[in-house]
């Protein structure tokens, strides 16, 4: 098991949402919880995955995913079980749809 | 220089009829008993003979296969085996005890290792690694085999065979060796008073042994939709609204992965919904896919020509004659030869591969292994002698013509390349060097061996995007088209973002959103069928799966 954890500040803030849950820990696949939290601006993402040695990976995939979206306050969590990139930006979109529909 | 009156023009007949005369000491007629067939093989083979061991992608002469590894390699040597498939342990014993020495062949699949090993240990001297059309073509050339073991369904005490719907290659294999006065002798689940259809006249065939057991026959071809991914899907949906919907892809080939039974199972939902039914896959030379039977009973695909038939699928096509080629008796006719040969004409090969080169050379091999390429090459390649024209053929041929060279118009073959930008354990697919350049001269060949060159790979699909290499103009556009599609990996990480996004500009480059693809919509949900017995539901009882598939 390998922890990451990323920061990014300056994006865009957006009241919309709690929190959402997506995906499932299982082989090949990633769990992701997305919190709206006061953070100062910033958006936080810990990442806990069973494959070692891919950070900058990890770090290329979030880093495209919020600077696209208003994720300043935000909280990201994700537990990964060996999912690929295409996977983890996939279930990324997924988890900020669903937060954008739920009521603040 | 003059006629020389003592030369002999029959030296492969005579050599036939004394083969056949040493061998009849142990047949009765053409019939051999399974007790007696390694001393037939004694008698009839002589050391240095090219053979074939009919070996398939699917129907195995296996039980001939384990009799010539038991030949006394005193009196059986130096074999010279000519065979598309190294599939079974028995073809490479053969080689460990001496009985072979050199070996032509497509594909070896799971003895991969093995025959690298082998190869390293002088055992085997490779002659060269063929594609399938390659190597039947040389076999009506410089590599006729003298002595061929085929697989049957069924005989009759003449010697006519039924191969039953697994024809594949044996027409090719006894054409070749009866034709060249070779020998045939053919292994047989059962001997009948009357075969259901003669596939092989009984002039051609000269011993007859049925079998212990009935042949082996591997399923191959089975894709369980339930291990089908959201990400297959997404790029399934990308192939069919970006490449299909677009050139009006009729005719095609279909590779036997995940990614294109995801194309399969989307047609009866999504392509129907975009109105394509009638407009796209009408006609197809691939196996009797199990995922293809909802596309057929929706009315998508029109017919199917197939090179070897698929386990479970044997009354489900028998009760779809005017979709498959049949015999009078009902069941399946399959040519791996006529297959690849329609494949290659057509106006579309997709498939997938392990890895891809920054100007799109694409490759099988791995390190240490030695696989061969089976069919992909000949489907996955410009058919330069095409004359006939079709509007896919010539949409592409213009795109091509607009980013090159101009002059005299012609049309271009549309081959795709659909992976993910990671395969497994989290392997890039897209890398600046092939793995094939490292195995090049540790097996001691002329080229690198590519699976399908960059100049013939039209498309190259992932999750990220589609990459149109025909509208690429040199080879710097090409590799960041290429970098453009290829997500997080070191390759695509490394791209130049403004001539990605130039290129993105003029349509070499297309995100899901650029063809109205929302990754969002891509869920299980789209699959016409979910599970295997989604597949049988749809086939209306007549798709019997093997029971490893069965889990109801």
């Amino acid at each position: 098991m390998e922890e990451l954890r990323f920061s990014f500040d300056g994006l865009a803030s957006s009241d919309r949402g709690v929190y959402a849950i997506v995906g499932v820990v299982a082989s090949g696949d990633l769990e992701v919880l997305v919190e709206r939290q006061a953070l100062e601006g910033r958006c936080e993402v810990d990442v806990r995955t069973s494959v070692h040695g891919f950070e900058t990976t990890w770090r290329a995939v979030m880093e495209r995913f919020v600077t696209a979206r208003a994720l300043a306050n935000t909280r990201i969590t994700v537990n990964d079980s060996g999912a690929t990139p295409a996977v983890v930006s996939l279930r990324l979109s997924q988890a900020s749809q669903t937060l954008d529909g739920t009521c603040p | 220089m003059k006629r020389d009156v003592e030369m002999q023009w029959n030296r492969l007949a005579a050599s036939k009829a004394a083969r056949l005369e040493r061998g009849s000491e142990f047949a009765h007629g053409r019939l051999v008993e399974p007790g007696a067939v390694v001393q037939l093989l004694e008698a009839v083979l002589e050391p240095g003979d090219r053979v074939c061991i009919e070996g398939n992608n699917q129907k195995h002469a296996d039980f001939l296969a384990a009799c010539l590894a038991k030949v006394d390699p005193q009196r059986v040597h130096d074999l010279h085996v000519v065979q598309s498939n190294i599939a079974l342990p028995q073809h490479l014993d053969i080689f460990d005890k001496g009985i072979a020495r050199d070996l032509d062949f497509s594909y070896s699949g799971p003895q991969g290792v093995r025959l690298a090993n082998l190869v390293a240990e002088g055992k085997v001297r490779i002659g060269a690694i063929h594609t399938y059309l390659e190597l039947y073509g040389r076999y009506f050339c410089d590599l006729t085999p003298r002595v061929s073991f085929i697989a049957a369904q069924s005989a009759d005490r003449d010697g006519n065979l039924y191969t039953g719907p697994n024809t594949e290659d044996t027409p090719a294999v006894v054409e070749a060796t009866a034709f060249k006065n070779g020998i045939v002798i053919a292994q047989v689940n059962e001997l009948v008073d009357r075969v259901p259809r003669v596939d092989v006249p009984c002039d051609w065939v000269n011993f007859v042994v049925r079998a212990p057991r009935p042949h082996y026959i591997e399923p191959i071809f089975t894709r369980d939709p339930a291990a089908i991914t959201e990400i297959q899907i997404l790029m399934a949906m990308m192939v069919i609204k970006g490449i299909y919907a677009e050139y009006g892809v009729t005719r095609l080939n279909h590779g036997i992965g995940f990614d294109t039974a995801a194309i399969e199972l989307l047609l009866p939902t999504y392509a129907e919904k975009l109105g394509l039914r009638g407009k796209i896959c009408t006609h197809m030379s691939v196996n009797p896919c199990p995922t293809l039977i909802p596309a057929i009973e929706s009315g998508f695909v029109q017919s199917i020509h197939s090179a070897g038939s698929e386990l479970g699928m044997e009354e489900y096509v028998a009760a779809r004659p005017d979709i498959f080629f049949t015999g009078p008796d009902g069941s399946l006719r399959s040519n791996r030869v006529f297959c690849q040969l329609a494949g290659h004409y057509s106006d579309l090969f997709i498939g997938s591969t392990l890895q891809i080169d920054l100007q799109g050379n694409s490759s099988t091999a791995t390190r240490n292994r030695m696989t061969g390429f089976g069919g992909a090459p000949n489907f996955g390649c410009d058919s330069r002698a095409r004359r006939h024209t079709s509007d896919a053929w010539l949409k592409a041929g213009r795109e091509a013509s607009s980013s090159g060279s101009g002059g005299m118009p012609r049309g271009r073959k549309l081959v795709v390349q659909m992976v993910e930008t990671f395969g497994e354990k989290m392997q890039p697919t897209f890398v600046e060097r092939l793995d094939a350049w490292e195995l090049m001269p540790q097996f001691d060949m002329a080229l690198p061996p590519v699976m399908v060159y960059g100049d013939d790979v039209t498309h190259i699909v992932t999750e990220e995007g589609i990459a149109n290499l025909l509208l690429c103009r040199n080879a710097e556009e090409r590799e960041q088209a290429i970098r453009g599609v290829s997500g997080f990996t070191a390759a695509g990480l490394a791209r130049d973002a403004r001539m990605v996004e130039a290129l993105r500009a003029r349509g070499a480059i297309r995100r899901p959103e650029d063809i109205g693809v929302n990754p969002l919509d891509a869920t299980r949900d789209l699959l016409a069928a979910r599970s295997i017995k989604d597949l049988v539901r749809w086939s209306g009882g007549l798709y019997d799966p093997p029971k490893r598939f069965r889990n109801w």
